[in-house]
């Protein structure tokens, strides 16, 4: 199945069905990319099709051996902020993304740390969010979240370390414990599900 | 290389107690693990068949265009 050697010229035609291929191998980065940033599945999902249909849409405009990953985040998140600057309120969104998130997640398989660190994602301020998404789960560069962020180095760098000390703030603060868990409640289940699962990534 | 803060020395309900240096690393790192979890989550869940419907269903646009 795997004809691709991407070094060799193509015909156009060729070019679509190359471009379409990889398009697809990035559908679930997409998917993860609009869920993280809106903290809800359904409206992420729309954003994440429409982002890809905008990327299939400017295929003559993209290079064939850049980074396609880079370039169809960034799609995403303009997509993202020109809807917001279109017809959400943002304070609005957030608010409803937090308590849809809660229904989303309702589920017992999923760790309680999980939860808290959605909820206290969906409080940082839209640029920290996207720059600690990017860098932090994307396996993005600083510099290619900064292109994707269309920033300098710098401020992606200065944002994902407040980002940081804001989750970290947030969680140790327990200001999301419900079910009236005690203050640091959160913090102690992170730790102990990162624990797990870093077990779980080396056995 | 596992070494997790104590469970046992937590403070007792004061939250207040200031972690040190190598305890908020500890903490940072395990908030950068979850993270990376929560992403990846979505990233190994089936792709709804609608994305590549849409997909499919534009590029035939294009063919017969």
């Amino acid at each position: 199945m795997s004809l691709s050697d991407r070094s060799a010229p193509k015909p156009p035609s060729a070019d679509d069905e190359g471009f379409k291929r990889e398009l697809v191998q990035l559908i679930p980065h997409l998917r993860a990319f609009a869920r993280t940033l809106t903290g809800d599945a359904t409206a992420a999902d729309d954003l994440a099709q429409d982002a890809m249909m905008k990327a299939w849409d400017a295929r003559a405009s993209y290079q064939m051996g850049t980074n396609m990953k880079a370039w169809t985040f960034m799609i995403l998140r303009n997509q993202l902020y020109s809807e917001k600057r279109r017809s959400w309120r943002s304070s609005q969104l957030d608010q409803e993304a937090a308590e849809r998130t809660l229904v989303a997640v309702d589920d017992p398989e999923a760790p309680v740390a999980l939860d808290e660190l959605r909820q206290a994602l969906n409080t940082l301020p839209e640029e920290q969010r996207e720059a600690l998404i990017l860098v932090g789960a994307g396996g993005f560069a600083y510099e290619e979240a900064a292109e994707i962020c269309q920033c300098a180095v710098g401020t992606v760098k200065s944002r994902v370390s407040r980002a940081r000390k804001a989750l970290h703030a947030i969680l140790e603060r327990g200001a999301y414990g419900r079910d009236g868990r005690a203050a640091g409640d959160a913090m102690r289940s992170i730790l102990a599900d990162a624990d797990r699962l870093s077990a779980a990534r080396q056995g | 290389m596992i070494d997790t803060p104590d469970p046992r020395h937590k403070p007792a309900a004061a939250p207040s107690s200031q972690p040190g240096p190598e305890e908020v690393r500890l903490r940072q790192q395990a908030i950068g693990a979850k993270l990376r979890h929560l992403f990846d989550e979505v990233v190994n869940e089936p792709v709804p068949d609608e994305f590549l419907e849409i997909l499919r269903r534009a590029d035939q646009r294009g063919d017969k265009a």
